[in-house]
């Protein structure tokens, strides 16, 4: 059983010596010639300041939760919609039965929206 | 496929009830909570939702157990029983936690919503006929559990035992998870009763046993026991002293009820045995002897649930339906006095000498202030202890007599003699409460009663356990009840 994984090893392999490869490429050809911006740690194009550690407000976890949340949702309606077409042709019923099914996760979900926004969550 | 396979028939809606009913109930309790912060009316649906399921599960006890929702979760019989001491477990800290928490100023309308999903997820858990509802079950549990821990964030510890136990559990699911997957790789199967088939058909090897071995790790920390149980001190100890009590005994339930499904069905005994043989003796030595060196009450009975995870263990290590029957019903009496006692203690918070610090020493008179308390909590030490006449006596004849009868003599032995060191520290929190004399501190005792839903729930545990004993009849049912469980066991579907 374990030779079927062998081209997934071979895979991985090759995909490790590439990028060592390409690492080591560019530290001993590459030219260098380094300025003060181009030494600057990198903060997707901030300038940066001060410490990184830092104290920043809880609400920042309070909005990637929420992005979590519906970033899952996005997730799972995908392949839900794909395969939604599948089940409509087979039969109108079904159909409605697999709508009502994700209508209820929607449903559930939307209640988290209505709580986290009367419970003052998006206020700042 | 046939389309009507995707169409659950009604019957299995019925079945599954209970667990759609408390769904629900939890999302009004948010819906509530929405527009009435904080409501009473929340407590009130949380209990009566409880009450509700819990008598559907009482009319479904004798039913013959049966699969439902594509033969993911068992229904009626055992199945029944797991989720009536779920659901009993529950209802009973519903009506102790409430006046609690207000007096604490932390009645959120979010904790019943949580205790209500928790208690689904661990009902998914105990009945589970997949590994897939088993860790689906488990997970809802284990979430709601980490926030309820931390509901007092301010007090000392508190956050630091929400976080242990979150780390610690997450990194035990995925033990667990990890184990599902290599059993699923060796037989592909996820259905606990196709393992016996293809177990008997392939060659079971090294993936197979290390995947259980991974579950067992996984259970192993759920029921807290040692090598596995580092956490249960801390976790009882830093959470509300009503809802440890939840933690100690419903998610005990559940996990057990798994673990007498996942080896008692799935697994042949002659590879498990040996080891949980091993972790019950363990649990119930270091239990034992630690919690005799607490001073903490809380920690005490966090050591003391230590050790009863070793005597439920006894009985499943005998790997005979009797035992597996036992366990069970050692589970049902566990969690009546381990919420009696965990009850009582949070009463006692409120007398506004020592707070939730309780050590033994603190509790000196508080048997003869507060008589109710005193009265309780000596019933339910007792039954810990199994002294004769009460329940928690009969639960470890029903776990130690099959040990015996499979060869454990000398486990069974072990957990007789553990018992008898366990009398030690129960009995000292018996003897401060009601010999010693209460000192005459400047701070007056500012108690204001146990409200009286919660004074009925915690007479009510210690009712149930004498019931037990002083009405034959009631016994001989039970008795009779758990003679028929283990046939059950072996012959579900």
């Amino acid at each position: 059983m374990l030779a079927s994984f062998i081209p997934l090893f071979l895979q991985i392999l090759m995909a490790a010596g590439l990028a060592y490869t390409l690492l080591i490429a560019a530290k001993k050809l590459g030219p260098k010639r380094p300025n003060a911006v181009k030494t600057m740690a990198y903060e997707s194009g901030m300038d940066p300041v001060g410490t990184a550690r830092d104290r920043y407000s809880v609400k920042f976890y309070l909005v990637a939760m929420i992005f979590i949340v519906f970033d899952v949702e996005v997730v799972f309606l995908y392949p839900w919609a794909v395969t939604f077409r599948e089940f409509l042709t087979r039969s109108p019923q079904l159909g409605l039965f697999v709508l009502g099914v994700v209508g209820v996760f929607l449903a559930v979900l939307t209640l988290g929206l209505v709580y986290d926004i009367k419970k003052g969550g998006l206020e700042f | 496929m046939d389309i009507t396979f995707y169409f659950p028939p009604l019957a299995d809606y019925v079945a599954t009830f209970p667990m759609l009913v408390l769904a629900v109930a939890a999302l009004l309790c948010v819906v509530v909570d929405i527009f009435y912060n904080d409501a009473k009316g929340v407590a009130i649906l949380a209990g009566a939702s409880l009450l509700v399921t819990l008598l559907f599960e009482a009319a479904r006890l004798s039913l013959p157990p049966a699969k439902a929702l594509y033969g993911m979760v068992y229904v009626g019989g055992t199945a029944s029983l797991v989720n009536m001491t779920i659901l009993f477990s529950g209802f009973l800290t519903v009506l102790i936690a409430q006046p609690y928490l207000k007096r604490l100023g932390r009645n959120y309308g979010e904790v019943y919503a949580l205790l209500l999903v928790a208690v689904v997820g661990m009902m998914a858990l105990g009945s589970a006929a997949n590994l897939l509802t088993l860790f689906a079950g488990l997970e809802t549990m284990s979430v709601c559990l980490y926030i309820l821990t931390a509901l007092v964030r301010e007090k000392d510890g508190a956050i630091e035992s929400a976080l242990k136990y979150f780390l610690l559990g997450a990194f035990s699911t995925g033990f667990l998870l990890y184990g599902i997957a290599l059993i699923y790789g060796a037989t592909g199967t996820m259905d606990l009763s196709d393992f016996a088939d293809r177990l008997a058909s392939t060659n079971a090897g090294v993936m197979f046993w290390g995947g259980t071995a991974l579950l067992l790790v996984g259970f192993f920390f759920k029921v807290s026991a040692v090598p596995f149980h580092m956490w249960t001190p801390d976790v009882y100890q830093g959470a509300p002293t009503p809802i440890s009590g939840f933690m100690a005994t419903a998610s005990k339930t559940s996990a057990f009820a798994a673990m007498v499904l996942v080896l008692g069905r799935a697994l042949p005994s002659a590879q498990w045995q040996t080891t949980v043989a091993i972790v019950a003796l363990l649990s119930m030595v270091i239990g034992n002897f630690v919690a005799l060196a607490q001073s903490n009450v809380k920690r005490m009975l966090a050591y003391s649930s230590i050790a009863h995870a070793g005597y439920v263990l006894t009985g499943i290590a005998s790997a005979t339906p009797e035992g597996y029957a036992g366990a069970l019903y050692y589970l049902l009496v566990y969690t009546v006095m381990n919420v009696g006692a965990f009850g009582v203690l949070a009463y006692l918070e409120h007398d506004n000498r020592q707070g939730d610090t309780q050590t033994v020493d603190s509790l000196a008179g508080t048997g003869q202030r507060y008589p109710l308390l005193g009265v309780v909590m000596a019933v339910c030490l007792f039954s810990l202890l199994g002294f004769p006449p009460l329940a928690g006596f009969f639960g470890k004849v029903y776990v130690f007599g099959p040990a015996v009868k499979s060869g454990l003599a000398w486990l069974a032995v072990a957990g007789v003699l553990t018992s008898a060191v366990s009398a030690a520290y129960y009995l000292r929190v018996l003897y401060v409460m009601w010999m010693k004399p209460s000192p005459d501190d400047a701070v007056a005792p500012q108690f204001e009663g146990v409200p009286p839903l919660a004074a009925v729930a915690l007479a009510g545990c210690a009712a149930f356990l004498l019931l037990l004993t002083f009405t034959p009849w009631v016994m001989d049912a039970a008795v009779a009840f758990f003679r028929d469980v283990p046939a059950a066991i072996v012959s579900l579907p």
